[in-house]
């Protein structure tokens, strides 16, 4: 059973590359463009393994989503990772504190994007 | 793992510069908002999100100038929206020339051509300056400054854990642990653990005596050397200082631009599966059509509100309904013998056909459909920049900004109304001064008005300005060989030369209005379009621009007339009635011609089989019909037809690209019996028709003179 990423990204290119890269690797993928679509796919979703989720995006950031996701008791468990630049270093911190599990730089390659979602959901 | 030498990243390119075009023009309605004083902090941080997502994307095709610029762009934006600059007048003008500059970088780097390499380095520096408090430094320095690493820098951060486990004795060395903590937290962001386990009880509690332990937990970038200088003085002696890097040999590879904030559970899928299991239910107690049935059916699917679908493959779609509905047309038409007694299915199929094409094509003409705002929404700008330019106030109004016209439409009418606005500018509001003196506000008024009008959208740029100087336009035309001297002229016919070729009023080419290839090329463009451009225009009052545009280029609604042998298409939209007149009502005046009275009006009556040259058809008015239809202008004019033969949809071939444009006819199309019909363009036939008339009453004239 192929593992499920759900990519949280406002930036279609963004959502296009974290998608093609899993895609291709054998996961399944399901893509929301904000923390407020990202809620309801999650909800609708089966089953969600990883999330990866951009920070700054309209309707709900991702931090908040981050929260949001961390108070839903079924997953308290599931790896959030949060998509940061190089300078937001304050972001990074946020996600943390959110209960982020990891994060990632962008621009990544996908060399990176698949060991890290690797790591976090073997 | 996936070997990447196949992820080739051309393919999301094309996505990227498409969302860029949507984010920068986002960047710019926001912007202009800013400059015009209705700054919220939403619209600051939607500014911001672009600026981000610009540079995020562009990080990810290594676009180092277009990041670098964004880098300082965002850096500003960022401390706007959180309140440590302040949004100035000036600094939203900044944010404006901002947008411009990295919309550069953004074509730039899509036509993959290179910019000077201090391309908008003047606006990064007012940027930058933006955080210093708005002082503009010219100088590129504080840009310089903040330069992001486009690539992920070599020393990245990492998660540590610390056990620090202080001898009792540490107070009495003239250590704190204290100030180690507060060393250590000033490497990164830090989570502290206290183990109280060794305090005892309080009465055997020595004050000078160490009893905590701590473990802390920081990210950090500064490496394994810099917390172990935290301890350099106790580590061994004093205390036991554990550090440990979170993590296996991959997790080591720090600096890799990822990384984990705590170790994973080594039992994450023991965890996770029950999670799961129970989570499964809960997803399955939702009401069905909240999402497919199925186990794993909701992964893949794409919670967006919108998707992006390649504009070929609506063409596609559009065409192919086109033909459809030709198809469906030609159905009717066979069937039409059959009636519903006989084959009381089929003509309830037929109907149904019908209808559901026609559902069709209207939904996939809604695809194509686009909000004009997007067209309108640099006008703006565009009006406050110009007027600063010439020394004039003016004010623009907008309305109608909701209505929805063909994408095509839309991005063919950018450059047009953009040369209307500037004439307008440029050519109708005058000076302040000249305002005054003539008793009018100083400040002009533009309107950019959108509507739909009879199947059609109408946007009409209108200002209140000295409008068109008649005389000087008909010396200009008379001077270049456009018209004869002495050829009598309406002032209609006069307002509408400034749309000839090579015709320029401007005394001097100014660079705002062009060099004099203005107007007629916005005709062309609008022509292009299938649409019409007409000027009306009071001396003193102001003039207004009216463009008519169609609101799908596929397919309308017709009315199949005939004329002798010949079929012709009316459209639909443009027809108010049609008539037999009587004799009383159908009459020749002198000097205008052919006349119609209707209801105390006079129509002008065009008769198609003289203005076509057709042969076999009714020449007596009071035996074919008048069709009464209106232009786009609101004037009325009859059309002399042999007769109706019915409504129906047809699909718009274009003549020009097929064959070449012919005045009077807007384009073809193919019958549901396989023929040809041309469409009847009826802003062109009023006027083929007035000089038709024109001619014909000269000629009769003429031969009264000669007799």
């Amino acid at each position: 059973m192929g593992k499920c990423v759900l990519a949280v990204d406002d930036s279609k290119t963004m959502r296009d590359m974290v998608s093609f890269t899993l895609r291709g690797a054998g996961y399944t993928v399901v893509e929301a463009d904000n923390g407020v679509t990202a809620l309801k796919a999650l909800q609708a979703a089966a089953k969600v393994d990883v999330i990866i989720t951009d920070v700054n995006m309209p309707e709900m950031d991702g931090i908040t989503l981050v929260r949001k996701i961390r108070a839903q008791p079924q997953h308290a468990g599931t790896p959030v990772l949060i998509l940061t630049t190089e300078s937001d270093q304050s972001k990074k911190d946020e996600g943390r504190s959110a209960g982020a599990t990891g994060w990632i730089v962008k621009p990544f390659s996908p060399d990176k994007l698949l060991q890290i979602v690797a790591k976090v959901c073997p | 793992m996936a070997d990447d030498q196949s992820y080739d990243l051309t393919r999301f390119k094309a996505t990227y510069f498409e969302e860029c075009a949507e984010l920068l023009a986002a960047a710019e309605e926001t912007l202009t908002r800013l400059q015009e004083g209705g700054a919220s902090a939403d619209d600051l941080n939607a500014v911001f999100r672009c600026v981000h997502s610009i540079k995020g994307g562009g990080g990810a095709f290594a676009f180092e100038d277009l990041v670098h610029f964004a880098h300082v762009f965002e850096t500003s934006m960022d401390a706007l929206r959180s309140g440590r600059a302040e949004l100035t007048p000036h600094v939203a003008d900044i944010l404006v020339r901002g947008n411009d500059v990295l919309g550069d970088f953004v074509r730039a780097a899509q036509e993959e051509t290179a910019l000077p390499a201090d391309h908008g380095a003047d606006v990064k520096a007012q940027l930058a300056s933006i955080l210093t408090g708005g002082t503009p430094a010219p100088a590129p320095k504080p840009a310089a400054a903040a330069p992001p690493a486009p690539a992920p820098a070599k020393t990245g951060f990492a998660t540590w854990t610390i056990r620090l486990t202080p001898a009792p004795g540490l107070l009495k060395t003239g250590n704190d642990p204290l100030l180690m903590v507060r060393e250590l937290a000033g490497l990164g962001d830090m989570d502290v653990a206290v183990d109280a386990s060794r305090l005892p009880a309080l009465a055997e509690m020595d004050a000078l005596a160490a009893y905590l332990a701590w473990t802390f937990t920081l990210v950090t970038d500064k490496g394994r050397a810099a917390i172990e200088e935290v301890f350099e003085f106790v580590a061994g002696d004093s205390a036991d200082v554990v550090i440990e890097q979170l993590g296996d040999a991959v997790l080591a590879e720090e600096g890799d631009g990822w990384g984990l904030f705590a170790p994973m559970p080594p039992a994450a899928d023991a965890v996770a599966a029950p999670v799961q299991a129970a989570a499964a239910p809960t997803a399955g107690a939702h009401p069905p059509g909240a999402k497919p049935a199925g186990g794993e059916a909701g992964a893949g699917g794409i919670h967006t509100s919108s998707i992006r679908v390649d504009l070929d493959r609506v063409d596609r779609l559009v065409n192919m309904v086109g033909e459809l509905v030709i198809t469906q047309a030609m159905l009717g038409q066979q069937a039409s013998g059959f009636s519903i007694e006989s084959h009381p299915e089929l003509v309830q199929g037929l109907q149904e056909l019908s209808h559901h094409t026609r559902e069709l094509q209207e939904s996939v003409m809604a695809i194509r459909a686009q909000p004009v705002k997007a067209l309108f929404s640099r006008a703006p700008r565009l009006v406050r920049d110009l007027s600063t330019k010439l020394g004039k106030q003016a004010r623009l109004v907008m309305s109608g900004e909701g209505t929805e016209v063909d994408k095509t439409v839309i991005e063919q009418l950018s450059d047009p109304l953009t040369h209307l606005i500037r004439n307008s500018l440029d050519h109708g509001i005058e000076s302040p001064e000249e305002r005054m003196a003539n008793g009018k506000p100083a400040e002009g008024t533009i309107h950019l008005g959108a509507e739909h009008r009879s199947g059609r959208v109408i946007i009409q740029v209108s200002d209140d300005g000295k409008g068109i100087d008649r005389k000087r336009v008909l010396e200009k035309a008379i001077e270049k060989g456009l018209v004869d001297r002495g050829a009598q002229m309406t002032d209609e016919q006069i307002d509408q030369m400034i749309f000839a070729p090579g015709f320029s009023t401007a005394a001097q080419v100014s660079d705002v209005s062009g060099r004099g290839v203005g107007m007629d090329v916005v005709r062309r463009n609008i022509q292009d379009v299938g649409g019409r451009v007409v000027v009306q225009s009071t001396p003193g009052q102001g003039s207004r621009f009216i463009l008519s545009l169609p609101l799908t280029l596929a397919v309308m609604d017709g009315m199949l007339v005939a004329v002798g042998n010949e079929r012709y298409v009316l459209p639909l939209t443009n027809i108010v009635e049609s008539l037999r007149p009587t004799a009383q009502q159908a009459r020749t005046l002198v000097n205008v011609g052919d006349v119609l009275t209707l209801r105390g009006d006079y129509i002008r009556l065009i008769r198609l089989y003289d203005l076509f040259g057709i042969k076999n058809a009714i020449t007596d008015s009071t035996r074919g019909l008048v069709v009464v239809v209106e232009t786009e202008g609101g004037d009325r004019i009859g059309l002399l037809v042999d007769e109706l033969l019915g409504q129906q949809q047809v699909v718009i071939k274009s003549l020009d690209s097929n064959y070449r444009p012919v005045e009077g006819i807007s384009a073809a199309t193919i019958l549901g019996d396989g023929r040809v019909a041309l469409i009847l363009d009826v802003g062109a036939l009023r006027i083929m028709g007035e000089r038709l008339n024109r001619a014909q009453v000269e000629a009769a004239a003429a031969a009264q003179a000669a007799e």
